[in-house]
């Protein structure tokens, strides 16, 4: 068990090293922060200047050992732009991400699973056709058509909510119902199709034969084994939530790490981009952890299988 | 007046009819078996009798245990019959139990459910059960999960589970099908066991014919979503009179006596959506005359007693081989 555990988080360390350096490699190819921060017209003494200040004269290799050396250190560089540590713009950034991401996630989860889940129990009702065809239509649309028609809508028609800005909680609510749609779709769907195959395994025919009421098969024996493929699903969305964040937030200007992280790149200001990029795999690396260990929690087999690891 | 009453009891699904009107009666104690090729429809009649059938199914007819009608009725009769008055263990053992609860809790589900009591002495019971079913180690096997045990295993606890509520019948569903030969013969020794002890009723669903024979007092034999034949097993074993009954005693090899070649019954069962006109089995049958593809033949009493849905029966009672049966006149 604890070597499954060891073997899981060298895993994880390995692929927030692998993002780290691909993002280091790419953003080093793409374009000279120089040239793009300075201005086209600087003249050429001043960018050298620029070069020698940031190090980027040295070759790539010895670039990217300063940089592990200076991460090994906790240092995360700082900002090209305005000298200060790369690590305080990201954190000062992350409540304005959470403040959307989190009540995403939680309506997702609430909505999507209860209406898959509903589905699912009345097959073949209106109910289900009406939540299939929902969900069809909620992870079809890109967020940032989803965005830019609710903004038309409900800001600028009939004038309910603001359209961008983070001033007071009526800001959020348009971005987050934005982010939410796609989300409580997949879920949706995935909850409805994991608790159809559930509800035909024989182990259900077993607990009905047994004479439990209908309420407790579903809650006690159907949910706990849908509950499997419906928390691989929500390991993924952790994932997709960090992609939406960059696009809504620039929708209705909402100071997040999204955001940041479009400005930054942009900018070719390379410490906050590679910060940025740390701060998100490792998010993504913990949500899969936690996918991971809510497994062994869930299914007595996996934990077997851990355990044999 | 029998326990479980079943009257002209029809299934389709998706239109398809399945079963064509099944009567048939269980008497308290009693162990009655019920016989058929796979797609017969006897596992079927017992699903929809208890309500298990999917959605899909449409169930008519009439189904009473104790004289209370469980069919139309609505989810609550039907339930309040499951488990505690009628219980139903099934073919699969290992897919029959739910992989992420321990057999205790299973078990101990039924207890509470059926006999009031709580989590602590449902403990106890579980464990009593599952040593009374054979499981070594009972104690320390009760917090394990299906999966840590192999297919006999888990039927013996499916057995302990049906066994919780204190049934007054059960329903075994071809309990040894999936089971190897050595412990198929545990399983229903252990069935015997039981019902010696506890005086529980049984319906046996098999195509083993063997083992209807050791477990029960009365036997259906079923055919295309009919019963074709039925009766206590000492005439019936001896006499097979249906020659659907007939072909299916004929295609046992024996272990004793001569070697006699087997005698197969030829072709298979009917596809559901396309029944021959008459008798569902004329096709298949050596002396099925032109009547019989017409006519559908009714289940009627005869002078022994058993009941025969055959226009020409077999008229001789069997010796195990054809030949023999030629010789004597009726």
């Amino acid at each position: 068990m604890l070597n499954y555990f060891v073997t899981r988080l060298f895993r994880a360390v390995l692929t927030i090293l692998l993002v780290m350096t691909f993002a280091f490699v790419v953003l080093r190819l793409s374009g000279d922060p120089a040239s793009i921060l300075l201005g086209p017209d600087a003249p050429t003494d001043s960018i050298a200047a620029f070069r020698a200040r940031w190090g980027l004269d040295d070759p790539l290799w010895k670039q990217y050992l300063a940089y592990l050396k200076s991460i090994a250190q906790l240092d995360f560089g700082v900002s090209m732009r305005d000298r200060s540590p790369a690590i305080d713009l990201v954190l000062e950034r992350v409540p304005a991400t959470l403040a959307l991401t989190v009540p995403t996630l939680l309506i997702q989860l609430g909505v999507g699973i209860p209406a898959g889940v509903y589905a699912a129990l009345h097959r073949e009702s209106v109910a289900d056709r009406g939540v299939i065809m929902l969900s069809i239509f909620g992870f079809t649309i890109p967020s940032f058509v989803m965005g830019l028609v609710l903004v038309l809508v409900f800001a600028v028609t009939l004038g309910w909510l603001p359209s961008g800005g983070q001033d007071s909680w009526q800001h959020a609510i348009l971005p987050i119902a934005t982010m939410s749609v796609g989300g409580i779709g997949i879920l949706a769907r995935f909850s409805r199709s994991a608790m159809i195959e559930v509800m035909g395994q024989p182990y259900i025919r077993t607990a009905m034969a047994k004479g439990l009421s209908w309420r407790d098969v579903v809650w006690k024996h159907a949910l706990p084994n849908a509950s499997v493929p419906i928390v691989t699903i929500v390991g993924f969305m952790v994932g997709s939530l960090i992609a939406g964040a960059v696009v809504v937030e620039s929708i209705f200007s909402w100071p997040g790490i999204g955001r940041l992280l479009i400005v930054s790149v942009s900018n070719r200001d390379l410490a906050v981009v590679q910060c940025l990029l740390l701060v998100i795999a490792s998010a993504m690396v913990i949500a899969n952890l936690c996918v991971d260990f809510a497994y062994g929690l869930l299914d007595p087999r996996l934990r077997a299988k851990a355990a044999a690891h | 007046m029998s326990y479980v009453s079943i009257r002209d009891l029809k299934v389709s699904f998706d239109g398809v009819q399945v079963l064509h009107g099944i009567n048939l009666d269980v008497a308290k104690g009693e162990a009655l078996g019920l016989v058929g090729e796979s797609g017969c429809g006897k596992s079927v009649t017992w699903l929809a009798a208890l309500g298990l059938l999917p959605g899909k199914a449409t169930v008519s007819g009439s189904v009473t245990v104790e004289g209370q009608q469980l069919i139309g009725t609505g989810r609550a009769a039907v339930e309040g019959v499951r488990g505690g008055k009628v219980a139903m263990i099934f073919q699969d053992p290992s897919s029959s139990l739910n992989p992420v609860r321990t057999v205790g809790h299973q078990i101990g589900e039924s207890l509470r459910l059926h006999r009031g009591m709580d989590r602590r002495a449902g403990r106890i019971e579980a464990v009593r059960l599952l040593d009374m079913v054979g499981i070594p180690g009972a104690s320390k096997r009760v917090d394990l999960y299906p999966h840590e045990f192999s297919g006999g295993q888990c039927q013996r606890v499916m057995i302990a589970m049906a066994l919780a509520g204190a049934p007054d019948l059960l329903i075994a569903d071809e309990p040894t099908t999936a089971l190897d030969a050595t412990i198929q013969a545990q399983i229903l020794d252990l069935l015997a066991t039981l019902r010696r002890e506890t005086g529980m009723g049984m319906v046996f669903i098999s195509h083993d014919l063997g083992a209807v024979g050791a477990i029960c007092d009365r036997v259906h034999v079923m055919y295309a979503g009919r019963i074709v034949e039925s009766g206590a097993i000492g005439p019936m074993f001896d006499a097979p009179r249906h020659p659907y009954t007939r072909g299916l005693f004929d295609a046992i090899p024996r272990l004793d006596g001569t070697r006699d070649r087997l005698i197969p019954i030829h072709g298979t069962v009917p596809d559901p959506r396309h029944m021959p006109q008459g008798c569902a089995f004329a096709p298949r049958c050596a002396k099925a005359q032109a009547f019989c593809n017409s006519d559908v033949p009714a289940l009627k009493p005869q002078q022994d007693g058993r009941q025969l849905a055959c226009f020409y029966p077999v008229t001789a009672p069997a010796t195990g081989t054809a030949a023999t049966d030629e010789r004597l006149p009726a």
